[in-house]
């Protein structure tokens, strides 16, 4: 037993050479370590080129280490994992400091008085005020959105999947595909031109909501198409088999089997929506008081909030650092949070939802 | 109750391709009819067209006659839902329904075509046909428990319990053993040996001991090469085709010296 341990071990044909576990770290800390003295020897300003050097001299470094060590294959998958990884540091930096950000600067404007005032005779000076009169909106307006978009969206999916066929069908997807590169401003303007030009009318929540309907509809439809197909054949021909009309096997098993994926995908496009301020700024207008009904006259929105607050709209913000700039991160926050429980509310729903097996 | 099935001169298409010519079959009521042959040649097709289950493909159809006690199933004015109903099917593969328990399951084909009858007569339904298909003993205790939760086998006799609880007069069953293992086959054979007594049975298998186990009489189906259509090769008393086939493609089939 000593002696078994006491030798060294001859490494099978099935055992290759490798860096040591701790090789990554090496490599990382002697790549930080040659792009500071670098920053020193040549007097870069900023710390940037510093950290971009680290991080190709850490690809390289461990790349030619790897490949003398432990070969070809080897060194291309330390080259390619390394890469991958970076890449998605490089995706998630920007969310993570935008998000931490956005709650670093609205979060203080957060109290309890701030969710329940309008903005009703707050100057952009004055401390006080809220977002009542936004959120009202903001709910309002996307809830009608909702009311519009997702019955149609998902009857057409259900077109598009048990009754399409042939040239309509293809042209409906093609229509679809077109909606949603659709720019928001887009969206706006037709609204714009047809309900307040056309027909004469003025700024209104709902009409707001018809522009973001028209922005839901392809996504409500491409998603929840998507979520149709996963239904397996089996299931519909079972149905079939024991008798049953189309309409009744689409009502009574393809739609539950397939309910928490439209949840989801209903509440993911809802939430792409949200956030839209293109078309309000044409439709909705913005008051500050509060107003309750979204078929009649201008209605606030969050979005159009931080707009307003920043005194995009009104030309004056106010003195630097005042109570608007707060105003502005708090609702931005809001519209951030608002967003989240959308989202988490969607997998939480959909994991209700799914069937399951005991 | 059970009824006899006769297939004159049938031809089966998917949009132009020819899958299956000039099958000509006479069933006869309570008896249990095997197609045998190998795979392609068309007998899961042919099945298919006799609970006009082949249509459900895009591009498929048929020409020719299926009588059921003498009505053609393919005349004007029949509406496929009423021919399903009157001639179940069972599949390869086990497909209870996801989201329903093993009770709704059982009565899936009264609840999702909205036929209302009372708790106790689908209570009822539910013993009688699970009973019917050898699982009532296995699953009484955990009827509302998901389909799905079940062993593979038991989902193929849940699946066969789901189709005898509308009470067809014919039961088609699509290779419903080739995913089980042989103690769950062997159920079903024993399952497949009761239900003659009640329905007329047609069943795929790709399984020869079992086509000569349970079926009174076999239908061998071929095809020339292919892209070439299948066709009926030989159809007579099981027995005959096991012991003493008319035709040499049968025999080289049955003994395994095929192609």
């Amino acid at each position: 037993m000593t002696a078994t341990l006491t030798r060294k071990q001859q490494p099978s044909e099935l055992v290759g050479a490798r860096l040591p576990r701790t090789g990554p770290i090496i490599v990382a800390v002697v790549a930080v370590g040659l792009a500071v003295g670098a920053k020193y020897l040549f007097d870069w300003t900023g710390w940037l080129t510093t950290l971009f050097t680290a991080v190709a001299l850490f690809v390289i470094l461990l790349t030619a280490w790897s490949f003398s060590v432990e070969g070809r294959r080897r060194a291309k998958d330390r080259f390619a994992a390394t890469a991958i990884y970076a890449c998605f540091v490089a995706a998630v930096v920007p969310l993570v400091l935008i998000l931490t950000y956005i709650a670093i600067r609205g979060f203080p404007a957060l109290s309890a008085s701030f969710f329940t005032h309008s903005m009703n005779g707050v100057g952009p000076d004055d401390s006080g005020g809220g977002l009542y009169h936004a959120l009202i909106g903001t709910l309002q307006q996307v809830a009608i959105a909702a009311i519009i978009a997702l019955p149609i969206g998902i009857f057409t999916a259900i077109y598009l999947v048990e009754y399409g066929r042939g040239a309509f069908a293809r042209t409906v997807t093609f229509f679809v595909d077109v909606m949603s590169g659709v720019p928001s401003i887009v969206a706006g303007l037709f609204v714009f031109t047809f309900l307040l030009l056309g027909l004469g009318m003025r700024p209104f929540g709902a009409a707001g909501s018809i522009a973001l309907a028209i922005l839901m509809l392809p996504v409500v439809v491409r998603s929840s198409e998507e979520m149709l197909r996963l239904v397996p054949r089996d299931l519909r021909e079972a149905s079939y088999a024991l008798g049953v009309p189309k309409w009744r096997t689409i009502v009574k098993v393809v739609l539950p089997t397939a309910m928490s994926g439209l949840i989801t995908s209903a509440l993911l496009a809802i939430a792409r929506v949200a956030g839209e301020t293109a078309p309000l700024i044409l439709l909705t207008g913005y008051v500050s008081q509060i107003n309750m009904n979204p078929f009649s006259g201008q209605q606030a929105s969050l979005p159009m909030m931080v707009w307003d607050q920043l005194g995009k709209r009104t030309g004056n913000s106010g003195a630097i650092g005042g109570p608007w700039e707060g105003r502005a991160w708090g609702a931005a926050l809001t519209l951030v949070l608002l967003v989240l429980i959308l989202n988490i509310s969607a997998r939480l729903l959909a994991r209700l939802a799914a069937p399951k097996a005991r | 109750m059970a009824k006899r099935i006769d297939v004159e001169n049938l031809n089966v298409y998917y949009t132009d391709f020819l899958a299956v010519e000039g099958a000509s079959v006479r069933i006869a009521p309570l008896t249990v009819t095997a197609f045998i042959g190998p795979s392609g040649c068309g007998k899961s097709t042919f099945l298919r067209t006799l609970n006009r289950m082949h249509e459900v493909i895009p591009g498929g159809r048929v020409s020719g006659k299926v009588l059921l006690d003498g009505e053609d199933l393919y005349g004007p004015g029949v509406d496929p839902v009423n021919v399903r109903r009157t001639v179940g099917m069972v599949f390869q593969k086990a497909n209870p329904f996801p989201t329903m328990s093993i009770y709704d399951n059982v009565i899936a084909g009264y609840k999702i075509a909205g036929d209302r009858k009372s708790k106790n007569q689908f209570d009822d339904i539910v013993e009688k046909s699970l009973r019917g298909a050898n699982l009532w003993e296995e699953v009484k205790q955990r009827l509302n428990r998901p389909g799905a939760g079940l062993s593979g086998g038991q989902q193929q006799r849940l699946c066969i319990a789901r189709a005898i609880a509308v009470e067809p007069q014919v039961l088609l069953m699509d290779e419903p053993c080739s995913a089980l293992d042989p103690i769950s086959t062997l159920a079903i054979e024993d399952l497949i040996a009761e239900l003659k007594t009640r329905y007329t049975i047609v069943i795929v298998t790709h399984n020869m001991q079992q086509a000569a186990r349970v079926s009174d009489r076999t239908a061998f189906f071929n095809l020339a090469g292919v892209g070439q259509p299948g066709k009926l090769v030989e159809y007579d008393e099981t027995v005959k085709i096991f012991s003493n086939p008319s035709e040499k493609a049968t025999e080289d089939y049955i003994s395994g010296r095929f192609g």
